[in-house]
């Protein structure tokens, strides 16, 4: 079977990076790379309640997927998802563990909510009633290529259009010290099994053991440092919009070969 | 779906190590649940705590994964001929060729947790001994099982709160049937942590005593621990009649609330009819229901209006969690295993612990184990976030 899909909407956001249309130009090379602290926008599809209960991994999942959603102009309820990410919400994950090194630990409600891994694809299928079925993986560093990986899967298998979202920002200190990553990062793909009027690229991918691409300069800097942040190579060539095949770093040594076919 | 055969399963919860022992309690009706003495916790409910997990040590060359978490694992991996079963497809298959999808809420944040009594008066650094992705990272029980079984297919850990280790068999199936693989090991291992006995305190869903799923007078769920793996892949003339199969899957989202059910059980409801549906089978063809049925009153009530409305009154159903307690990321597997015992015993399991069965709750719960011949089993899992999958087993012949 083959494991291929269109690309129909991308939202990306990091360090310098603020929603596609200005990344594609800067992974183009038409723009220059500034790598400023990451924005983190209020998350208005929430309500004002859920709002005051979200931290900045959920912000940052959920901004992406509104983008790349809206770019596909698809309906965000009648799609799968599949939410992957290597941190998952490590303030959150920070605050739990100082309370309970406590002699009488208490932690709240909402804290423990929150500290589960699907807890931005629950705020997410909460916000914009998708009872699609929704999937969240963790891969460590290789957590973008293993949900790419099941997200063209899906796609392939089942033939309906799926929404990917890989997302990671950084621990606070004294977490950091032990899993630095310098800021928030995040991708996100809409991908559908057939060829639409707005399709961006077609998508093959291929497991194999060939090595990985780079980037250069700080952009390479932000790859090796946020696992989401993997994803650059690819979009970078979905960016430039030429035929290409890029290589994603998966596990120990093994990789995904992603022949990307622009559509226009 | 296609249908798969678990050439390979094993479980270890506190009602036994391995198979053999989780059949017996089984049949005994007897509950592993005890007040909680785990840690320093002293909280006033029950946990099912596997005995021995301190003792147990992993092979020197993987030291850094140590961590109550992947000891589980190493545990739940001994029984019942599992590694060999594991070693005899990768080498008949190819180790590329044999993926590997398991479930976790927590993995081995107790360490963390530890690390974070022991940090620098002066600086507040973690103790240097902390290794991060070995034992914290969720993915570092697939990590640790990856090098100690030596495969070199894709890997993933589902992270899916109470789901999670259900919906591996989605996963490893989808990637089976598109030809990236021909076996997966499937499976989920969670361990007790002061992250989930606090956090669940904190909600208000502990029972005090042992859980009484769908009790007229439950209060709450009791918090297990578990490794339980099987061996996924196609169908062959090895098969036997006794075999059990995998049949459909099912998965979806309630799209309700973050830490509470949907009062109709709208997601529960979808996915047990896609796993239906997956599976190509009407209702009346499922013998037995092993529930999500984790004892506090939204979830039962949630649950059995969601089966009343699929299967109707007249189906067996019933909640191993009385006996094993609700072993979380790793519960999907352990009652995915439960489950195919069921059907290669001709055993539904009654719910232990539960005396007064709600009126209010109009599935058909069995309090006491039944024989019966079976021959497809739905078992459901669902968690926080509101995410929820259904699997069907069946017998091969």
């Amino acid at each position: 079977m083959k494991i291929e899909a269109y690309v129909a909407g991308i939202g990306v956001l990091g360090p310098g990076l603020d929603g596609w249309p200005s990344s594609r130009a800067v992974l183009a090379g038409e723009r220059p790379y500034q790598p400023l602290p990451t924005v983190l926008p209020v998350p208005t599809l929430l309500s004002a309640t859920e709002r005051r209960r979200t931290g900045r991994v959920i912000r940052l999942a959920l901004a992406i997927a509104v983008e790349a959603v809206a770019h596909a102009g698809l309906e965000a309820a009648q799609l799968r998802s599949v939410f992957t990410s290597s941190t998952g919400d490590g303030q959150n994950c920070h605050e739990l563990c100082e309370s309970l090194a406590q002699p009488a630990p208490e932690i709240s409600p909402t804290r423990f909510a929150n500290s589960v891994h699907n807890a931005a694809a629950g705020y997410w299928s909460i916000a914009t009633s998708a009872m699609q079925p929704s999937t969240v993986l963790c891969a460590f560093d290789a957590s973008f290529c293993a949900g790419l990986l099941e997200a063209l899967v899906q796609v392939a298998v089942d033939e309906e259009p799926i929404l990917l979202v890989s997302y990671d920002a950084d621990y606070p200190p004294p977490m950091s010290a032990k899993r630095p990553v310098p800021d928030a990062f995040g991708t996100a793909l809409v991908l559908t099994p057939r060829r639409g009027p707005g399709s961006l690229a077609r998508l093959e991918g291929k497991l194999c053991n060939e090595s990985f691409d780079r980037l250069a300069g700080p952009l390479e800097a932000l790859r090796g440092s946020n696992p989401a942040a993997r994803s650059l190579p690819l979009l970078r060539h979905l960016a430039i919009g030429r035929r290409a095949r890029t290589v994603i770093e998966y596990l120990d040594g093994s990789s995904l070969a992603v022949d990307v076919e622009p559509c226009a | 779906m296609t249908p798969l055969v678990l050439s390979k399963f094993t479980a270890t919860s506190c009602i036994g190590r391995g198979t053999v022992q989780t059949l017996q309690s089984l049949s005994g009706e007897r509950s592993g649940l005890a007040p909680c003495r785990f840690e320093t916790v002293r909280l006033d409910t029950h946990v099912g705590e596997v005995a021995g997990v301190d003792a147990q040590g992993l092979p020197q060359e993987w030291r850094r994964y140590d961590c109550r978490n992947n000891r589980l694992a190493e545990i739940g991996l001994e029984q019942d001929g599992f590694i060999a079963a594991v070693e005899e497809a990768a080498h008949r298959l190819g180790r590329a060729r044999v993926g590997m999808f398991l479930g976790t809420s927590t993995a081995g944040i107790l360490q963390t947790e530890l690390a974070y009594r022991a940090r620098d008066p002066l600086t507040g650094a973690l103790p240097e001994a902390f290794d991060y992705a070995g034992t914290h990272n969720t993915f570092s029980v697939a990590a640790y099982m990856r090098r100690r079984l030596r495969l070199e297919g894709p890997a993933v850990v589902v992270s899916c709160a109470c789901a999670s280790s259900a919906k591996v068999f989605g996963a490893a199936q989808r990637m089976i049937e598109a030809g990236l693989i021909d076996a997966a090991l499937v499976g989920g291992v969670d361990s007790l942590c002061l992250t989930t006995l606090y956090g669940f305190h904190s909600l208000q869903l502990c029972a005090a005593g042992p859980c009484r799923p769908f009790d007229v007078a439950r209060d709450g769920i009791s918090i297990g621990e578990a490794a339980a793996f099987a061996l996924l892949e196609r169908p062959s003339d090895r098969t036997a009649s006794n075999d059990v199969l995998l049949l459909g899957v099912g998965e979806s989202n309630d799209a309700y609330h973050m830490s509470a059910p949907h009062p109709e059980g709208r997601g529960a409801r979808l996915a047990m009819e896609a796993a239906l549906l997956d599976a190509g089978l009407e209702p009346g063809a499922i013998d037995y229901i092993n529930l999500h049925g984790t004892g506090t009153p939204s979830n039962d009530r949630s649950e059995s209006h969601a089966v009343t409305s699929v299967f109707g009154t007249s189906t067996p159903c019933s909640s191993t969690k009385g006996a094993t307690g609700h072993a979380l990321g790793a519960a999907g597997a352990l009652e995915a295993v439960i489950s195919a015992l069921a059907l290669q015993h001709s055993l539904m399991p009654g719910g232990v612990n539960t005396e007064h069965v709600d009126e209010a709750l109009t599935a058909r719960y069995i309090r006491h184990n039944r024989g019966a011949a079976l021959t497809r089993v739905l078992t459901n899992s669902f968690g926080f976030g509101g995410t929820n999958c259904s699997l069907i087993l069946g017998r091969a012949g």
